[in-house]
């Protein structure tokens, strides 16, 4: 696989699955509002996976769905941030802010790529992401003193520096006001991976090209 | 075929979820070119999580096929939508529908100071005392907002 289809898998799988993860608040989130908001973000993240999945499939001769849900668990190339399975506030909105930070940076990198279709593509991308960062960062204000959200940050900082490429990371610290540290690399999955492919490919995975 | 008569049939399309304001109103077609039968249409997507995107586009091919010609629509993924394309008449359509239209996107980068700055007008009642209720709302396109002096909720279409 040549690089440009690892970099957009990379990209791809990164929003897919925090979409996927956003999207496990739907109906539990601790306020009617985040219960929209987190619903929202997600239907976005994916919308943003799908048409990144779009560019690889032209480059690799196949079709987004295939990418998105018939690859083995090892075959997918996010980052460990995304794949965790965080179902205590503190650490959700310390994950949105981080992740929304990296692909803030991320982002603003690609619009100044050679590549004009993916320049294009992370220039639409960025005008929605605006909202996510809004969200993020006011939840990040708020919570900015409260030692639990102080401790998930810490904890998970690790793995948002792996989110981005090494060059890239000093950037990603100053924006957060923290240290670079030894990230949490792209490459050895979570065990949490696999249980969320579980249950994200079931459908697919029982009827063969369903359609709905 | 002219590229005209093809303008005027896509104009007859509703958006599928704010169905008060047209596929052209809302600014999503780029271009039409007409070459014999072949019409191809540039189509530039609104929000790319919105599900309505497919319907759209299932719309503009059985459209253009009932003027007898051989549809061909290409989904442009840049940023040249912004919600500055609807036109002056979809933004009064929205208006009374009960959605407030969009700010104009200001040069440069949407930021949050930019947004908070802005007066956004109640569509029931025209008053400008209105706040921010939830940045999401029922589509990813629109905003919650509560209008302080008739006392209602009403949505915003998202500045993107």
């Amino acid at each position: 696989m040549n690089e440009r289809a690892q970099l957009l898998l990379s990209l791809a799988d990164d929003e897919l699955i925090v979409g996927w993860r956003d999207s496990e608040w739907t109906g539990i989130a601790p306020t009617l509002e985040e219960d929209v908001a987190f619903s929202s973000i997600a239907q976005n993240e994916i919308g943003h996976a799908r048409a990144l999945y779009e560019l690889a499939a032209a480059e690799l001769g196949t079709d987004a769905d295939a990418l998105a849900f018939d690859r083995s668990p090892d075959e997918y190339r996010c980052a460990p941030l995304v794949e965790l399975h965080l179902m205590e506030w503190a650490h959700t909105v310390a994950r949105r802010y981080l992740y929304e930070e990296a692909d803030r940076v991320r982002i603003e990198a690609l619009k100044g790529s050679d590549d004009a279709e993916l320049a294009g593509l992370a220039a639409k991308i960025d005008r929605e992401e605006v909202y996510h960062r809004m969200h993020a960062e006011l939840w990040a204000a708020r919570l900015r003193d409260e030692s639990r959200f102080r401790a998930a940050t810490r904890e998970l900082w690790p793995y948002a520096l792996g989110v981005v490429p090494p060059e890239l990371r000093d950037e990603l610290a100053r924006r957060v006001a923290l240290e670079v540290v030894e990230a949490r690399e792209r490459g050895e999955h979570t065990p949490a991976l696999a249980e969320l492919w579980e249950e994200m490919t079931e459908v697919r995975r029982s009827v063969p090209g369903a359609t709905w | 075929m002219t590229t005209d008569a093809v303008w005027a049939a896509l104009a007859d399309i509703p958006d599928p979820e704010i169905p008060v304001i047209s596929l052209v109103d809302l600014g999503v077609i780029r271009d039409v070119a007409v070459d014999g039968r072949r019409v191809r249409v540039e189509f530039t997507p609104t929000f790319l999580g919105c599900p309505a995107l497919e319907v759209m586009k299932r719309a503009m091919e059985a459209k253009v096929a009932e003027l007898g010609g051989e549809p061909e629509v290409e989904v442009i993924s840049d940023d040249s939508w912004s919600t500055d394309r609807i036109s002056p008449e979809g933004r009064e359509k929205l208006r009374a529908a009960g959605f407030a239209p969009p700010a104009p996107r200001a040069a440069g980068t949407t930021t949050l100071v930019q947004l908070q700055s802005k007066a956004f007008r109640c569509p029931y009642c025209g008053s400008t005392e209105t706040k921010l209720e939830n940045i999401f709302g029922p589509t990813p396109c629109r905003s919650i907002r509560w209008c302080e002096s008739c006392r209602q909720p009403f949505e915003q279409f998202k500045t993107i």
